[in-house]
């Protein structure tokens, strides 16, 4: 009976995707309607969650669909903190049908059910799992928010007309939450390796292509950050970097089947 | 009651004549007030694209003449130019002077403050004060419903609404003015309104860059020192008569390094230009001169044009609904004297029985809910009947079948 919250989480995170599209032709009301599908959708989802927590035995999103639906939560979450800004509605056009098609992907997976279990201990896959899905979350939300700077730059730079028309946050403002984002996104990650590192120890296995991936997206976010700071690297090449730095999450969250759960 | 409105606005009227009907806050409460006399409202709306008087009263005529009379007396030469609206159309013109549907630039922002103030100092009364209540509703939902107020409509807000696009907040950005004109001073004033700080005023004569310095809190410097200006301000604006580029590529390009990344906004307002438009190219820097910014705002105002047609859809129904309410006035002394007639009955027939206090107190309770029960359809569907332009046949045949005698 709790598997039937998915649909209504699912309904109201179309709902927020449709009426983002509408907010973006005519502002106001769909993007209030768009608002509270995602609040809506997000609170439904924590239901599911929190019903699969409860039931599961063990860690209930060890598996890669299960681990897909914890991470749709945690995008829509980190998306929250700023998507209820009107000025902000524009990034929840780019997160919103991705997280809809993520979250049936987690669905015809099988990771929205409620009676997982994993022989993994809670503990680990707790920290490694939850440690590195936050942080991944937080880079997709990172990326979205430099893919907006990339557009809204060269709307500016091509003069476009419409520009006060169709209006996105400023420059400087999603620069600054992208970089925020990471700084707080990149311990995270940097925690789970560590996690996932003492256990691959502890086991006596040996890195794999994905574990070497994942070291790569750490260490270009860290360069990111030290450029950041130490060079003044903003704007377009940042927002770049950022870029380049996601399409190693996205290799990574897509080859996870047949790595980490292949067996 | 009957509402009329006479008035002038800039459709009609040039501002030649508009400025000689023009009142002070003052002088409009003092006509609103002569107006209304004892037993009348009225309003008086006077800005700088209309002046306009709306009464309430029983008799429609007198109220329009009483109002024409008021504003030729303020300038003989209004004749042509006046219009007179009466009941749901005068309502409709001022839900959409409220919207700003009516104003020279679509949805402009001033307005519902300006009927707001209007409604404060009238003389108003039931009728006037729901329909000023209900035109300042229409006028802030048209606004929150739609975008009709949002986009700028001149080239100074069109260019400080762009620096924000790229800074967001304009709070402790600093910018460097080069030239000391009026047109200048404009988009100046209109960064200033929005939180930033007039760092320096450069200008090829110092004194004048003094000027306009001194009334921002800024520090006049000689051209000579821009170069060095540049690696601190966060935006340009340029704006002097001279001939050659105040601002080069090469000058810009050596500035960047010690921003460390930081965005530079250049705003050119000179005809010939100022800046270097290769500006533009180099990364970090926003360069829109006088046809670019011109260009945003011919789209912004197409863009409030076609909300303002969500607009009116917004005022028409709430129009509908302030006709329906007026409406309903009409039934209401029919209902008044209907349920006055019943519980003179009730209590008549109460004091006749023989009963005791507790017995008294029970009989009347509960002959008073039978009343109210019996009676709240038939208001329900008066009222409604009113809404549909049925009420005074309904009120008349109210009246006819329970013998009741009120004043229409």
């Amino acid at each position: 009976m709790a598997e039937l919250l998915f649909w209504p989480a699912l309904l109201a995170y179309s709902e927020a995707a449709v009426a983002y599209i509408g907010d973006a032709r005519h502002p106001g009301r769909a993007g209030r309607l768009a608002t509270w599908g995602v609040r809506i959708g997000w609170l439904v989802q924590t239901a599911l969650l929190g019903v699969q927590a409860a039931r599961a035995d063990g860690f209930p999103w060890s598996s890669w669909a299960g681990s897909l639906n914890l991470f749709v939560w945690l995008v829509v979450g980190a998306y929250l903190i700023w998507g209820c800004r009107p000025r902000y509605r524009l990034l929840g056009l780019a997160v919103l049908p991705v997280a809809v098609a993520l979250f049936v992907l987690a669905r015809v997976g099988g990771g929205t059910g409620v009676a997982g279990h994993s022989h993994y201990s809670n503990l680990f896959l707790v920290l490694h799992v939850g440690l590195v899905l936050a942080a991944f979350a937080g880079f997709t939300l990172a990326a979205a928010l430099s893919a907006l700077y990339l557009w809204q730059e060269r709307r500016l730079k091509r003069h476009e007309r419409s520009i006060l028309r169709v209006r996105a946050p400023a420059l400087s403002r999603l620069d600054e939450l992208a970089a925020r984002t990471i700084l707080v996104a990149l311990p995270a990650l940097t925690l789970g390796i560590a996690v996932g590192i003492a256990q691959l120890s502890d086991r006596g296995g040996g890195f794999d292509a994905l574990m070497v991936v994942t070291v790569l997206a750490w260490a270009v976010y860290a360069v990111y950050l030290a450029l950041r700071h130490l060079a003044g690297w903003r704007g377009r090449r940042a927002a770049y970097v950022v870029l380049a730095g996601f399409v190693l999450v996205a290799v990574v969250r897509l080859a996870l089947p047949v790595t980490h759960f292949a067996t | 009651m009957s509402i009329v409105l006479v008035g002038i606005s800039h459709h009609r009227a040039p501002v030649e004549l508009r400025e000689r009907a023009a009142l002070d806050p003052k002088r409009a409460a003092e006509l609103a007030g002569r107006l209304a006399g004892d037993d009348g409202e009225a309003v008086c709306l006077s800005t700088c694209n209309r002046t306009e008087l709306y009464l309430a009263d029983e008799s429609a005529e007198k109220a329009e003449r009483k109002a024409e009379a008021a504003l030729l007396a303020l300038e003989s030469e209004l004749g042509p130019a006046l219009y007179r609206l009466r009941d749901e159309a005068a309502a409709l013109h001022l839900f959409r002077v409220a919207a700003g549907l009516d104003s020279m630039v679509p949805g402009e922002g001033e307005i519902l403050g300006q009927v707001r103030r209007a409604h404060d100092a009238g003389a108003t009364g039931p009728i006037l004060d729901r329909l000023f209540r209900q035109a300042l509703h229409a006028g802030k939902k048209a606004r929150t419903e739609t975008a009709i107020g949002e986009s700028p409509a001149s080239v100074s807000s069109a260019a400080a609404a762009l620096a924000e696009q790229v800074f967001g907040d304009l709070r402790g950005r600093s910018i460097l003015v080069i030239g000391a004109g009026k047109v200048g001073e404009l988009a100046v004033r209109n960064l200033v309104t929005r939180g930033a700080t007039i760092a320096f005023v450069a200008n090829r004569t110092l004194d004048r860059a003094a000027g306009l310095a001194q009334r921002f809190g800024a520090e006049p410097i000689p051209l000579e020192r821009v170069d060095g200006e540049l690696e601190r301000a966060d935006v340009v604006l340029s704006s002097t008569s001279a001939a050659g580029w105040m601002l080069t590529r090469e000058q810009v390009a050596r500035a960047l390094p010690a921003r460390k990344g930081r965005p530079l906004f250049l705003i050119d307002l000179a005809v010939p230009r100022d800046l270097d438009p290769t500006i533009h190219e180099l990364d970090g820097c926003y360069l829109y001169n006088i046809d670019d910014l011109e260009a945003v705002v011919a789209e912004t105002l197409a863009g409030r044009r076609r909300e303002a047609e969500r607009g009116e859809t917004i005022v028409a129904d709430e129009a509908e609904h302030f006709r329906e309410w007026q409406a309903s006035l009409e039934v209401v002394p029919a209902i008044t004297s209907l349920r006055a007639r019943a519980d003179e009955i009730r209590a008549a027939e109460i004091s006749r029985a023989k009963l005791n206090d507790s017995e008294r107190r029970a009989a009347e309770s509960v002959t008073a809910a039978v009343l109210n029960k019996l009676l709240h359809l038939p208001t329900i569907r008066m009222k409604e009947a009113a809404a549909a332009a049925d009420g005074v046949i309904y009120a008349d045949a109210v009246r006819h079948l329970f013998g009741l005698e009120d004043k229409r």
